[in-house]
Order: structure tokens, then sequence, then C-alpha cells
């Protein structure tokens, strides 16, 4: 494009807009629709799924989900996929219980070494992927079935059962039980504190993206690798810190998980990191990078939260579960999908 | 990027010292101060192969698999233990096993058919085959020595009973499998005898957080509902929470059995677990495939051996509950 053509046609980039076409341009507005239709729909369906009791019920898959979703945006804003995420959660988790029971480790020195363990786990994720330039969906796919080996193998080895229990009765755990696990009534209605940290997560996360120079860097390291190294941009740096904010996440879910329950199955969180995606990719996040948002994501996880429990509160058949929760997410994802292009057309 | 080293570093070194220096035995709650592993001696010397369809970290063929081991000690045999859900790999396994002519060969069959040529081919090739777990209508056909198990018709038929007599009438079945032939199977069979109404819920075994928020969600939404059946032990306890979240007052059973659940049966929570003793499946088998390689013996003369099922009780929960603690039960 010549600067001749650029000013007379006014440069595309710097266009006005109208102000709904801006509206309907954000990442996440798809979702919100999504969302409110499903709420809609489950709602006129069921009196319980509206009910303050209900209400706290689909929230609370949905807040770890969340917590998990938005960091996994983030990262796949800056252009990669972390598919140990899901299986990390139970190695925080794992890790926390045997130190504590078996090794008697002090209850806050456990925690702080399984999250630098994850930050580890993050660290080389990262590394591998910038120092290889191969796809982090190998990188992280071989870490998936380490972890997964070593979560199952060491909670053997060391337990004799595949399972970590008794974390309730460590030192401390009142004070965790307060912080990760607690409850708050509203309404009549027990309301788990993850959402609190869920919502905490998203503003967090947005205020990253939207208002730091780290959250510039990552929109552009996923947009175009080259032009984001040639414009300075610590790509690698990024990417790293990208991949350990995934790998906290997993941490704090993992120890919400383990406070929660009380103990931990050596194969938590397998498969989940395909759920956390699903969640980033329904609130408006590409597969290619560049492209979404964080509060995205946290709407995704809530469509998928209200729609997993909405499902069951619906009384439909447990056989066709999966088939419904599909579909309902796919329509939500083509939903997203035609309000953008709709937008981008009419801006034309 | 040499920062990000210079933290690392540090980092991995203060975590050596704040372990070391943060050990405190108070914090070790689940630690055995004594060794319980006793027995052994046994001088046999058999190669044995066990091929289930396991998935490994399943709670329940890890003690199948301790059984297995233990028995491999006690009786001085050498033991190779493999999984694998596929039945076409478990298929795969089995052969591999009969390549190496191994003196013994414990199946289980989730799917027989996948499994009939290869335990054929085991049997052909003068290999004694016991068959545990499940496959028990086929295990005969097959030329398996016996079976060793507990019927899922069964056992599922003796908790509706039960349930019945506890005056349960609405049961919702907690599947945590999606497509799990046994799991359907028992299901069918507490309706059978309930003579009430059974419905089925999915949850997933790998997200028990949500699994727990599910049956919540159905105790909420039809509150008719007077009973829960799981068929798990690590979704018994997230089930036993969701009913008091919920604040229901429906009766929960289970099969299989984990430490918790001893626990949660001991105080009331769960009415009672069925206790198939998948160590023993796994203990008798190794234990019956020696005495037949050294003397020709066989238990149960064709029939199939019944290890279950085991009612855990208010009871006899306590004791139970050490032994699953350490993972025999």
């Amino acid at each position: 494009m010549t600067a001749a053509v650029a000013t007379e046609a006014g440069d595309e980039r710097v266009a006005r807009v109208g102000p709904l076409t801006r509206l309907l341009l954000k990442p996440e507005l798809g979702a919100l629709l999504g969302a409110v239709l499903v709420f809609a729909f489950f709602a006129l369906l069921s009196g319980v799924f509206r009910s303050a009791s209900g209400v706290a019920n689909w929230l609370d898959p949905a807040s770890t989900l969340g917590i998990m979703a938005v960091a996994v945006a983030l990262l796949m804003i800056g252009g990669h996929f972390d598919l140990s995420a899901g299986v990390q959660t139970g190695t925080a988790a794992i890790t926390s219980g045997i130190l504590t029971t078996y090794y008697g480790v002090n209850t806050w020195a456990a925690l702080a070494l399984s999250l630098l363990l994850c930050l580890a786990i993050g660290f080389v994720n990262g590394y591998l992927v910038v120092r290889t330039k191969l796809p982090s969906f190998i990188i992280t796919l071989g870490t998936f079935l380490m972890l997964q080996g070593l979560n199952l193998g060491v909670t053997k080895l060391v337990t004799n059962t595949v399972q970590v229990n008794n974390f309730d009765k460590i030192q401390g755990y009142g004070v965790l039980k307060a912080i990760f696990a607690s409850e708050i009534t509203i309404g009549g209605a027990p309301f788990q504190i993850a959402i609190v940290w869920w919502v905490v997560a998203t503003v967090i996360g947005s205020w990253v993206l939207l208002r730091t120079r780290f959250g510039n860097w990552i929109f552009a390291v996923g947009g175009d690798l080259t032009a984001a190294r040639n414009v300075g941009v610590p790509v690698q740096r990024t990417t790293i810190a990208l991949f350990m904010t995934t790998s906290f996440a997993a941490w704090f879910v993992g120890t919400t998980q383990i406070v929660r329950l009380t103990s931990i199955q050596a194969q938590a969180g397998f498969g989940q990191e395909l759920i956390y995606i699903v969640a980033a990719v329904i609130g408006g996040c590409l597969l290619t990078g560049g492209f979404g948002s964080a509060i995205g994501a946290s709407i995704g996880a809530l469509i998928f939260g209200m729609t997993s429990q909405g499902i069951v509160y619906a009384g439909w058949d447990a056989d066709w579960f999966k088939f419904f929760l599909g579909a309902m997410l796919l329509l939500a994802v083509l939903a997203n999908q035609y309000i953008r292009r709709f937008a981008e057309q009419s801006r034309r | 990027m040499k920062t990000l080293y210079r933290v690392g570093a540090s980092v991995a070194a203060l975590a050596l010292l704040v372990t070391a220096a943060a050990c405190s035995s108070e914090n070790a709650v689940n630690r055995d101060d004594d060794d319980t592993s006793g027995g052994g001696g046994g001088t046999y010397g058999y190669r044995i192969a066990v091929v289930t369809h396991g998935a490994a970290g399943d709670a329940f063929w890890s003690i199948v698999k301790n059984g297995v081991e233990k028995a491999g000690t006690d009786l001085g045999d050498t033991i190779t233990y493999s999984s694998d859900g596929d039945p076409q790999k478990q298929a795969q396994l089995i052969d591999a096993a009969v390549n190496q002519k191994v003196d013994g060969l414990v199946v289980s069959m989730a799917n027989p058919d996948a499994l009939k040529a290869s335990v054929e081919k085991a049997v052909a090739a003068g290999i004694p085959v016991i068959t545990i777990n499940s496959g028990a209508s086929r295990s005969a056909e097959f030329g398996a020595l016996t079976h060793i198990g507990q019927d899922e018709r069964v056992a599922g038929e003796a908790v509706g009973t039960e349930l019945k007599n506890q005056g349960v009438k609405n049961v919702v079945c907690v599947i945590h499998e999606a497509g799990n032939v046994g799991l359907e199977e028992r299901c069918a069979a507490v309706g059978a005898t309930l003579g009430g109404q059974l419905q089925n819920l999915q949850v997933d075994i790998n997200n028990l957080q949500a699994a727990q928020s599910t049956i919540k969600a159905k105790l909420q939404s039809d509150t008719a509902i007077d009973g829960v059946v799981t068929l798990g032990g690590p979704v018994a306890n997230v089930a036993a929470a969701g009913i008091t979240e919920a604040a229901s007052s429906a009766k929960l059973a289970t099969f299989d059995l984990n430490a918790e659940v001893a626990k949660a049966v001991q105080d009331g929570k769960i009415l009672f677990a069925v206790d198939q003793q998948p160590y023993l499946q796994g203990y008798l088998a190794v234990t019956m495939l020696t005495q037949y390689k050294a003397n020709l013996n066989v238990l149960g003369g064709g029939q199939q051996v019944l290890t279950g099922p085991a009612l855990v009780t208010k009871e006899n929960a306590a004791q139970v509950a050490e032994l699953a603690a350490a993972g025999t039960r």
C-alpha cells in the first residue's frame, strides 16, 4: 500500500467506526450474548436453576474453570497452548498433599514448594518452546504425558494407593480453608469463595492485557512474531512469563481442589486442559493467537458451568449429556464468530 | 534471560533450605510408623503375567495390583503386571506374555470377544489362565481354569434389595465413566430389585469438584430422590458432600471402597459400601496359578469363585478403614 493511496482512502487502521460496531468487535460480546441466551434457556426450563442455590451451584464449577481460562486465554492470545495445564492442577495438589501428610513438611513451606514446582514446569514449557521453536502443542503434550506418569507413579510409590487424603488434618488447615474453600452465604445459598478469586483473576487478566505494556507485548507476540521482535518486544521473556502464569493458575486451582475435597486422586485434572481451551475459544480467543480477551474467557467458563449444570437441572437423559454439552458449546462459538464477522463487514 | 536463570537458581536453593528447615512430624498424618510388609520367603519361582483392562491410576486396580504383587513376594513368583483399557492393546499385551512363555496368566475380561483369540492362544500353548474381575460368563468357554470375581449383577441386586429394605424408592445412580459396561450393569441390577424408580447421572471422575456440583444439582432439581448410589470410592465422598450441601435427606450407598468411604460409613454419612475385595482377586489368582503349577489344585470346580459382595456397614467399617488406607481393601 503506497502512502498516496493511504491518504486518499484514509488509513483503515485509524478509520472512525460507529459505537455499535466498536462494541460488536469486542471479542467477548458474542460470548456475552451466548451466556444470556443459555441463562434464559435454562432459567425457563428449571426454577431451581434461577434460584440462589442454583446460581451458587453453577457458578461453582465455572469459577475454578474461569481462573484457568483467564490464564489460558492470555497464553492463547500470545500464540501458544498448554496441554499440561490440567494435569498441573493435579501435580500441585499431589505435591502439597504428599509433602505435608507423608513427609511432615510445614504446610506453608509445602505450598510454596508446590508453587515453585509448578512455576518451574511453566518455565521449562516456555523455555523449550522459545528455544526449540517447536509448536507448544508438542512440547506441552510431552510435559502432559510426563506429569501424568509422575503424578501416578509418585503417588503410588509414596501412598501405596492412588490418592492422597487427610489433608484436613494438617496444621493451619483452617486458614487454608478460609482462603481457598470457604463459603459466603448470599440469599440463603452458599457461594464458594473461588467465585471471588475468579472475578479477581478476570480483573487482573483484563487489566494486564488492556492497560499494561506487557499486555501489548502479548498481543504483539501472538499476532505477528517477527514484527514483534522487530519493534523490540522481548518475545522470549513474554512467552515464558505466559507459561508461568498458566502454571501459577494451575497451582491455585489445584490447591483449591485439595483444600476443598481434603483428598486428591492421582488422575485429577486429566482432560481438563481441553475444557480450559474450549472456554477461552467460546470467549472469543482465536486458536491462531493475537486476538481474544480475559473477560471473554471468563464468560466462556460461565457458559460451560451453566450448560453442564443446566442439563442436569433440566433433567435430560444422562446418556446424552456430552452431546448436549458439545452442541451448546458449538452453538456459542458459531454465534460468536457470526457476530464478529458481521461487525467486521459492516466496518468496510 | 540471564536474570531469569539467576532468579531460578536462587529460588531452587531457597526451596532446599526451606524444606530442610521445615520438616515437622506433626504434619505427617499419613505416614506409617511401623512397616507392615510381612511374609515373603516363598521359593516357587514361577513367572506369572497379569494383564488387566484397568486404567492406570484407577484406585480399584491399584489394589488388585497390590494383591498380585504381595502374592508374588509371598510365594516367590516373578510377576509382570500390565494393563490397557483398549481391548485391542490388552489382547496384544496377552500375546506378548504368551510369546515369553510365562508359567501362568491372569486376565481380566471387560471385553471378552476382543480377547478370545489371545486367551485361547495362551491355553493352546499350555499356559494355565485364570480370569478375574469381569468376563465370568465366557471364562470356561475360552479354556480358563476358573474365574475369580464379583458378579456385578449379584452385587447390584444386593444393593437394590438393601436399599429397598431401608425404604428407599427413588434412586439416582451416578456413572463416572461413560460407556463402561460394568457400571451400566451395576445400575441396572440395582434398579431390578429396588422396586422403585432409578435414573442414571453422568459425571467425570477426573473432575470431582464438578461431579459434586452435578450431584447437588440433581438433588436440588428433583427433591423426590431419596437414594444415591455411586460406583466408586472417590465419587461416593463427593456425593456425600453434595447431599449435605443440597440439604437432601437421600441415603447414600456405594460400590467399591477407600479409606474415606470406610470413615464415612463409620460416621453414618454413607449407609453401606459394597466391597468386591479387589486385593483378593489379585492375590488369589496368583496363588491359585502357583498351586496349579506345583500341585494341579484348582478351586471352584468349574464355578466362578466369588470375592464379593462383602458389605461394609457401620459395624465393621472401623477395622476396614485401616486396611483401606494401606491399599489392601
